[in-house]
């Protein structure tokens, strides 16, 4: 009985101030503002405390807001913008990070006034993150870093960076991380464009020679990296799996359209198409259902598999897509030309998004790597053998 | 069914000198920057490298002895092409060699081989073949542009595209319906009213152009053998470059088959080579097996082009498995090598761009196997 009172006291105050946020929209106001606002309300994360961005109440309010604002037609697309902040930085600096450091850092990344970046992988640490070398020593209140990282997504165009490093090389691995979270325009930081296939530079390397970071930047205890470093991992690989998407929409989207453009009617090639879109509406409805058991609190193994099937789902399509386009598909309009956006270029040419998915199955944890988390921690499989955990880091053999 | 050709797969002593000299040839003069270099120009080839691989007698290879040419046959020039496949050889060579010679040969009169073939084993002359209007074309069912008569004359209008160095080509075999059937002409590429333009690809290695034809004219000459004969003369012509471009494939397939390799057994993670996590062993296991599969068709295709009915079967046999197995073997070195796999810097990229645009040239994967059925009669 209480239960429902809360839910009926929860829903009001969140439609209340979902009212207030709209009867104060207008068209010709800068998206940054209306973010700020929807911040100030409360509806930015509504799960989250109030003068954080939330109201304190269950996520699942959530979509409510996310509905109302959509049908009025105000902006949404700051998580877009912002993915590296909005879709994994937030949920780290709440649950790992002070009061202080979420009031900080939440605002201007929900407005996408600072942007994020995630610097995790290094050359000698990818799938084996825990492997990472780059290194902080404390000196005073502050740490002074030293380091490569590398495929660093929008790092030339963000404020802040998420970053885990080695403070302990005579731990085992996982032992001696500590995150911090660093300032891309601190003096030592140094990025430079790396060119995808497609010939864009989404990514960068980032070196850091004596970066200065304040003690007050660091996220959990001293060594606690790791355990942040996951939650970070797992915030990106739901976010990457878990977009819902209505029905024929995504790239099989451009199959049919190729399908149709191209006149064809070959019943191989139109079972083949069907086999895809039967494939990609099945992890639709699957990713719709782990969504509400997510939010009803019942997580099952429905809520792992999005970012594996996604993965390579996404590379078949877009292969195929070029393939229904016989000769005009060995071309490249507009040729390569290398450049670095500075945004998200979600959507191109046929042969592009060919190109760009080809990275899918790479970006955000390999799919090997995907496997053998759901062998290992869905289905409970016996782990491989690991012949580095329990060594010292300075111990393990690196080829 | 007559019984399978048995054909003898491994090299003569010659042919294993020629595969020798031709691959300390690509990686001393062909190299990775080289190739990068030529990508980015618009015409993509380089005249002292393109000479250079006439005089190693590249071009003469399958040419008639009485034509200028060494008279081997498509055996040795499979060697060529293989390695060619491996170094990501930038230029005209499969639309002149293979395409524009293999028509004369077949489809031009005696004094029409005389005068053209001895210029291409020298080296001398760059070609290509004007066959298709549309994104499909990939028979000579789909060759729809008329050549009208007018006296002696006749006149083409149309638009000819994905021309394989159309832009670069000096002359342009180029594919129309005469009254009597299928023809093909000889268009020097400053003829008037012919127009060039080059259109970008996705592998720039192997440039395109679209070819504007607005009322050019062509003397009785400029007819390739007799008119309306051409139909058989395009269709072994692509068949031939279906083999030719399957031997391209194995050859930039066993490249990434070693650099995958390569990779496995040298780079660290977990404190192991990751080639020891099987889920990386297996799936190079499983290269293997498909790129020997495919080198095995490719190798029996370029054996048997001499037997008509045979090539009915090898060729689209060999262009779709090999296709098959390019494809997925660059997709997976990109998959072995992660983050570096997907960078312009690397050159498994350049490999990938390669697979797929072969797969797709001369008729697709899915159209291959449509014409191994008719020829199974199924
Ligand atoms: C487009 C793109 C954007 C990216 N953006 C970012 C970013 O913003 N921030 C960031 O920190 N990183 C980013 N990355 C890096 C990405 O997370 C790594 O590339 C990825 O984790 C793989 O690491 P690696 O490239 O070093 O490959 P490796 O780890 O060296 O892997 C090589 C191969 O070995 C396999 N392998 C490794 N370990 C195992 C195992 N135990 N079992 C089976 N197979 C195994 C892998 O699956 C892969 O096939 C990005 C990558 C791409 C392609």
């Amino acid at each position: 009985m209480t239960d429902t009172i809360a839910a009926e006291k929860a829903e009001a105050l969140v439609t209340g101030k979902i009212d207030e946020l709209l009867s104060g929209y207008d068209p010709s106001m800068d998206p940054q503002e209306f973010w700020g606002r929807q911040y100030d309300l409360g509806l930015a994360w509504v799960q989250y405390p109030e003068g954080f961005g939330g109201l304190g109440v269950s996520p699942k309010y959530q979509s409510i807001v996310q509905r109302r604002i959509e049908a009025a037609g105000a902006p949404t697309w700051n998580r877009q913008i912002n993915l590296l902040g909005i879709g994994m930085g937030a949920g780290v600096i709440s649950a790992h990070g002070t009061a202080e450091q979420m009031r900080k850092w939440l605002r201007p990344m929900f407005t996408t006034e600072d942007m994020w970046c995630q610097l995790f992988s290094e050359p000698g640490a990818g799938s084996d993150l825990a492997n990472l070398s780059a290194k902080a020593v404390r000196d005073g209140d502050e740490w002074i870093v030293n380091g490569q990282k590398v495929w660093t997504t929008l790092a030339h165009i963000a404020k802040w960076g998420m970053l885990p490093v080695r403070t302990d090389p005579d731990v085992p691995k996982h032992k001696g991380i500590t995150y911090f979270i660093v300032d891309m325009e601190a003096d030592g930081v140094d990025v430079r464009p790396l060119y995808q296939i497609t010939g864009e530079a989404e990514f960068n390397e980032v070196f850091f020679d004596d970066v200065r970071i304040p003690d007050e930047y660091r996220l959990d205890d001293v060594g606690a990296g790791w355990r942040v470093s996951m939650t970070t991992l797992m915030n990106e690989r739901v976010a990457i799996g878990s977009r819902s998407l209505p029905r024929g929409s995504g790239s099989i989207k451009d199959a049919i359209r190729a399908w149709r453009e191209y006149e064809h009617d070959d019943p191989a090639l139109r079972d083949e198409l069907t086999r895809l879109w039967a494939e990609w509406e099945a992890l639709r409805l699957t990713v719709e259902r782990a969504n509400q058991m997510r939010k009803a609190g019942i997580p099952g193994p429905e809520g792992s598999t999005g970012k594996l099937a996604w993965a390579d789902l996404n590379k078949a399509i877009t292969a195929f897509s070029v393939e229904l386009m016989g000769w005009d598909g060995t071309l490249y309009p507009g040729g390569y030309e290398l450049h670095r956006p500075t945004e998200f270029e979600d959507s191109g040419s046929p042969q592009r998004n060919f190109l760009r998915a080809r990275a899918n199955s790479i970006e955000g944890g390999t799919s090997e790597i995907m496997r053998n988390i759901l062998g290992e921690r869905v289905l409970g499989l016996p782990g491989e053998p690991r012949v580095d955990k329990d060594l010292p880091w300075k111990e393990v053999p690196r080829g | 069914m007559a019984d399978t050709p048995r054909v003898t797969f491994a090299l003569t002593e010659e042919q294993e000198m020629l595969r020798q000299t031709t691959r300390q040839f690509l990686e001393d003069r062909v190299s990775p920057t080289v190739v990068r270099e030529l990508m980015e120009t618009e015409t993509g080839f380089d005249a002292a490298l393109w000479q250079s691989g006439a005089e190693l007698g590249w071009h003469s290879l399958a040419i008639p002895e009485e034509y200028g040419g060494a008279g081997y046959t498509f055996a040795e020039l499979s060697v060529v092409l293989e390695e060619m496949g491996r170094a990501l050889f930038p230029g005209p060579f499969l639309s002149t060699v293979v395409m524009a010679a293999n028509a004369i040969v077949l489809g031009g009169r005696d004094s029409q081989k005389k005068e053209l073939l001895p210029g291409i084993a020298m080296g001398e002359s760059m070609m290509t073949m004007a066959l298709f209007e549309g994104p499909q074309g990939a028979t000579t069912d789909d060759i729809r542009m008329t050549a009208a008569q007018d006296g002696e004359a006749w006149i083409l209008d149309g638009v000819k595209k994905n021309v394989l160095f159309g832009h670069v080509a000096g002359t342009i075999v180029t594919a129309a319906r005469t009254p009597n059937g299928l023809s093909l002409f000889l268009v020097p590429a400053d003829t008037g009213g012919l127009n060039a333009e080059h259109v970008p690809t996705l592998d720039a290695t192997r440039k395109q152009a679209n070819l504007t034809f607005s009322g050019v004219r062509l003397g009785p000459e400029a007819l390739l053998g007799n008119e309306g004969t051409a139909g058989p003369v395009i269709d072994r012509v692509l068949r031939l470059a279906s083999v030719a471009l399957s031997l391209e494939q194995v050859g930039g397939a066993q490249w990434c088959l070693e650099t995958s390799v390569e990779h496995g057994q040298t780079r660290f993670q977990f404190g192991r080579a990751i080639g020891s996590f099987q889920a990386i062993k297996h799936r190079l296991a499983d290269m293997l097996v498909s790129v020997e599969h495919a080198k095995s068709t490719a190798y029996h295709a370029a054996r048997i082009v001499d037997d008509t009915d045979e090539l009915l079967v090898a060729a689209p046999l060999a262009k779709s498995v090999c296709s098959e197995a390019y494809l997925r073997a660059a997709s997976d070195t990109i998959q072995i090598l992660g983050g570096t796999g997907f960078t312009w810097e690397h050159d498994t990229h350049l490999y990938l761009k390669r697979a797929k645009s072969t797969s797709l040239m001369f008729g697709g994967v899915r159209h291959q196997r449509r014409l191994l059925a008719e020829a199974l009669g199924l």
